[in-house]
């Protein structure tokens, strides 16, 4: 009964977790997000004073079902298990791979090591040791390296087909940029999970993840354990070697030994038991509290000053003589910036860097296309803004609706208008009007802040404020067609969203581009 | 009657019809699955006469503007996937059965598929086996860029064009586009370098056997020309009818002049008309479903486009009909059309030219006839291709006209994801930059960086969801 009620919710909690990082349409997004804010790492992360309290309150009630049932790295694990003792698999092997597992002593010094590393470096800001061993932002970027990209090639093979048949239920994705540190660290990760899931169950949750060692300094006095009816039991060892955790010790003439703080209540030992000796029930002995350690952390940043150098390479127009046929496009490359662009809802790219667990779920989740993890050292894998294939719309808050740290807030679409994340630079060298000679507006027409306004590139026209015309020498009013114009950018006005710098022509460097705020601020 | 029997009666009733030739059991102009498209004909083409040199033309005329392109296999480091390149081998199917079947005009420019249509028609027409008296080639002046105006450079594009034609000599050349850019182009073109005066030479020398001009533009142009026709003795003109421009060019277009004015000039003077876009760029062939109901009432087994074409070749002084005819089929129909040709009644064309154009005039689409003339956009903008999807939406009746209408999620869904299918992000309206440089081109003055800007709000707007 236990076994079934908790494969079911697993199977639930899996699903739609493993969905939301595949979700393409946006459905998940809408019905399961709180399954990504009910984590415990992202919970820590925004301080949550519900869902935090909530979760140790459940595991010191009822043991680590948070493992078992909502850490999806933790049900990976079982699934990897679960499907190793198929048939199919077992009858390579003369060893059953079902009773492969052994008690082992608990390894308690190694998990303190690690937990007090992980919170060492937390604090110290080394991210990308954190973020590594983290269970729910390993497991993110597992599902965007290795699985998405997969669910995308088979989206769009289902397009071509919609295409084809000319209906509009599927629509071809672009694939994502992925830097191959990201997909080598995914396939790491997936490799390690797979090989301790096969050889010893749950030997990262009870050796490396510091969530698992937190829950079982708990999950030792909880309430409700699993027990073993001493009268009923025969010892014949079934629930030791088939469980996932090793913490079931049987020795002839001895008490069976249950080690609470790694169990993760699957149920296993008591569907198997022949006898029925295994309860789920609350002990005889007696129960003492002891509050955990919850540190809110909070990181050390540095943040790099490189500078910046921008070559100018205008797409010139060339003379037309014949006709059709496209001009090639080159590709936009990203400016240096001197602070990262980070979402609006950050507040500024060191409290992003303090308070994201890099699960990925926003990059996977920007219908723009514009977040990529960092590769750098303290900001390991965190989202960063680029606006070459898109910008922020307007009409979007996507991240900030997913974010399960809250390392990006809620924000709503009026908020956004009003949240200035940077500023727009404008680099004449690469600007088409004085490049190529040819009139062009399009950053202006495209600002939704209406930051930027259009200025004729000669200085002998004057701003005539009655008619709201430019004035030349002769007092003709400039005729926008023709007149050579340049961008002016009002700081005060822009919010940093990047519309500009997506459609300058200009290739492959923009004229314009968005150089980030240090701390974003109201405008 | 059990098999054996049937059989044998069958066996009698085939062997009887093989007897006896004309018994058949079908028309013969249904094939035996019962389709009524049946055979192509291939000797009852409708041929007019050049006055000039007594040219005996088919009154379809091949345009070689719209050739059938296939994608190039991307190289590897090349990130554009969308190049093409024109599929010759189909060029060359094409070219033949057209001759197979009674076409004999064959219509080309320098300008056309960058530059090389002229030397896919040359290969294809030399490919079909045909002798060349047996055709005739139709190319043009096509000297719009101001580095092209000099005499030497121009001179240099006819010589290319003999040569790319693989023939040493022009049926009919056409002074390519006068109207574009009003008079002062067309003296910088044509008078001030002489070439005008060149290339009457050349008719003198029988290196051009009729001279002409194809309009579009300033009607101040056209006017002049044929002002000057005792001088110049223009063998032919070229010029853009169909049942929509005859009476409602103004409509479509506000800076075209109607057919029936250029008609009835040409008339008057006695000059042929050789007749572009008589299907508006494809466009009075994809009609909206109204009218397409309509045209098919009265002739339900004939295409749309069939009207189009029946339409201008009616007119008695008109010498051929150009059609760009990218696929087989088109190029099938067209000839059904014309062979021979059933000239409409004086009321289908009054009902044509009336209630159907007023019908068509009703949707606002862009009088885009993808001609790709102001192709490539240097920005890399598919204007061709953002037209299209746009006109598509608004031919089918599908446009998202406000947030309270009944389909708007639907139709929002079916323009924006279409639109994408359509063109690729980096290619559409949003990036047009307004430079201008696309205007001269378009020979329907269609000011494209104002409609490209409309349709990027109206994207915008959807996106948005602020319609």
């Amino acid at each position: 009964m236990l076994k079934l009620v908790r494969r079911i919710l697993a199977l639930f909690f899996w699903v739609g977790i493993t969905m939301l990082f595949l979700d393409i349409s946006g459905i998940f997004r809408t019905w399961f997000s709180w399954m990504s804010h009910l984590q415990f790492m992202p919970s820590v992360m925004r301080h949550d004073h519900v869902i935090l309290p909530l979760l140790l309150i459940a595991t010191l009630l009822l043991g680590r079902i948070y493992c078992s049932v909502i850490c999806p790295t933790g049900i990976l694990q079982d699934l990897f298990s679960w499907v190793a003792g198929w048939k199919v698999f077992r009858q390579k092997r003369k060893t059953a791979l079902s009773n492969r597992f052994h008690y082992s002593e608990p390894k308690q010094w190694l998990c303190i090591c690690i937990l007090v590393l992980f919170i060492i470096m937390t604090i110290a800001g080394f991210n990308a040791i954190t973020v590594l061993i983290a269970p729910y932002s390993a497991y993110g970027r597992m599902v965007i390296a290795l699985l998405r990209p997969l669910y995308i090639m088979l989206n769009n093979i289902l397009a071509s087909w919609s295409e084809a048949n000319d209906n509009y239920l599927f629509y071809t994705i672009e694939p994502q940029q992925l830097p191959a540190v990201l997909l080598w660290i995914a396939a790491a990760s997936a490799l390690i999970l797979l090989v301790l899931s096969l050889l010893g169950g749950r030997t990262y949750c009870n050796t490396i993840c510091p969530v698992g060692t937190i829950l079982g300094f708990l999950s030792r006095y909880s309430w409700l354990q699993i027990n073993v009816d001493e009268d009923k039991c025969i010892k014949c060892g079934l629930c030791e070697r088939n469980c996932k955790a090793s913490c079931i010790k049987v020795s002839k003439g001895m008490p069976v030994h249950i080690d609470h703080s790694r169990c993760v209540v699957c149920g296993n030992c008591q569907q198997l038991c022949p006898k029925s000796a295994i309860r789920y029930s609350h002990p005889t002995s007696a129960i003492s509290h002891q509050t955990p350690s919850n540190s809110t952390l909070s990181r050390r940043s540095f943040l790099t000053v490189s500078a910046s150098m921008l070559t100018a390479a205008a797409l010139k127009a060339d003379e037309k003589t014949t006709d059709g046929g496209l001009a090639i496009i080159e590709d936009k490359e990203i400016p240096i910036r001197n602070t990262p662009l980070t979402p609006p809802g950050s507040l500024s790219a060191r409290n992003l860097q303090q308070h994201c667990t890099a699960c990925q779920l926003c990059i996977a989740q920007c219908p723009n296309g514009i977040l990529s993890p960092l590769q750098s050292f303290d900001s390991f894998m965190q989202p960063e803004m680029q606006y070459t294939k898109g910008y922020c719309r307007p009409e979007c808050t996507v991240c900030a609706d997913v974010c399960p740290t809250d390392a990006i807030r809620p924000i709503t679409i009026e908020d956004k208008t009003a949240i200035q994340i940077g500023r727009a630079v404008w680099i004449s060298k690469n600007c088409i009007p004085l490049t190529d000679g040819v009139t062009c507006d399009n950053c202006a027409v495209h600002c939704p802040a209406g930051a930027i306004q259009m200025v004729p590139k000669d200085k002998g026209y004057t701003f005539d404020a009655d008619s709201a015309h430019w004035i030349d020498e002769y007092g003709n009013a400039a005729d926008p067609k023709t007149t050579l114009m340049i961008p002016v950018v009002n700081t005060e006005k822009c919010i940093g969203c990047g519309s500009c710098e997506y459609h300058c022509p200009s290739r492959p460097f923009s004229a314009i581009y968005v150089e980030g705020n240090e701390v974003h601020r109201e405008v | 009657m059990d098999r054996r029997e049937f059989l044998k009666l069958s066996a009698a009733a085939s062997a009887l019809a093989a007897c006896g030739g004309k018994h058949n059991i079908l028309p013969a102009d249904i094939d035996p699955l019962g389709h009524h498209t049946g055979e192509v004909p291939t000797d009852k083409m409708t041929y007019r006469t050049t006055p000039s040199t007594g040219d005996k033309v088919s009154i379809l005329g091949y345009g070689m503007m719209r050739l059938p392109h296939k994608p190039i296999m991307p190289v590897a480091g090349s990130s554009d996937a969308s190049a093409e390149e024109i599929d010759q081998e189909q060029v060359n199917r094409l070219v033949k059965y057209a001759l197979d079947h009674g076409v004999n005009y064959f219509d080309t420019s320098p300008a056309y598929c960058r530059g090389l249509s002229e030397q896919s028609t040359g290969i294809a027409l030399e490919a079909s086996g045909y002798d060349r008296s047996k055709y005739f080639i139709a190319t043009k002046m096509s000297n719009f860029s101001p580095t092209q105006w000099s005499r030497a450079e121009s001179i240099k594009i006819f010589q290319k064009s003999l040569r790319s034609l693989r023939t040493n000599y022009i049926d009919y050349l056409l002074l390519h586009g006068i109207g574009g850019g009003g008079m002062d182009t067309y003296r910088g073109r044509f008078v001030d370098n002489g070439i005008l005066d060149y290339l009457l030479e050349q008719r003198e020398k029988g290196v051009i056997r009729n001279l002409g001009f194809s309009y579009h533009g300033d009607i101040e142009v056209f006017d002049y020309l044929l002002s000057r026709h005792d001088e110049y003795k223009w063998d032919f003109v070229q010029i853009q009818l169909n049942y929509v421009d005859w009476h409602l060019a103004k409509q479509v277009n506000p800076s075209n002049t109607n057919a029936e004015y250029l008609y009835g000039e040409l008339d008057k003077r006695g000059i042929p008309a050789v007749i572009m876009e008589p299907l508006l760029g494809g466009r009075l062939a994809k009609m909206p479903d109204h009218v397409v109901a309509a045209l098919k009432q009265r002739r339900p087994e004939d295409s749309v486009a069939s009207w189009a074409f029946r339409y201008a070749g009616t007119k008695p002084r008109i010498l051929t009909v150009l059609s760009g005819m990218t696929y087989m089929e088109h190029l099938q129909d067209n000839i059904r059309s014309y062979s021979p040709l059933q000239p409409l009644t004086q009321e289908e064309q009054e009902w044509l030219e009336g209630e159907i154009a007023n019908l068509f005039v009703s949707y606002p689409t862009i009088p885009c006839t993808d001609c790709k003339y102001c192709m490539p956009c240097p920005y890399g903008i598919n204007i061709p291709a953002i037209f299209a999807h746009y006109n598509r939406c608004v031919n089918q009746g599908d446009m998202p006209e406000s947030m309270q209408a009944d389909n708007y999620q639907a139709a929002r869904r079916r323009f924006l994801i279409g639109y994408d299918r359509a063109v690729p992000r980096e290619r559409q309206a949003d990036h047009c930059i307004s430079c201008r440089q696309c205007v001269i081109h378009c020979p329907q003055s269609i000011q494209i960086p104002e409609q490209m800007r409309r349709i990027d709000d109206f994207v915008e707007k959807l996106k948005q969801n602020k319609l």
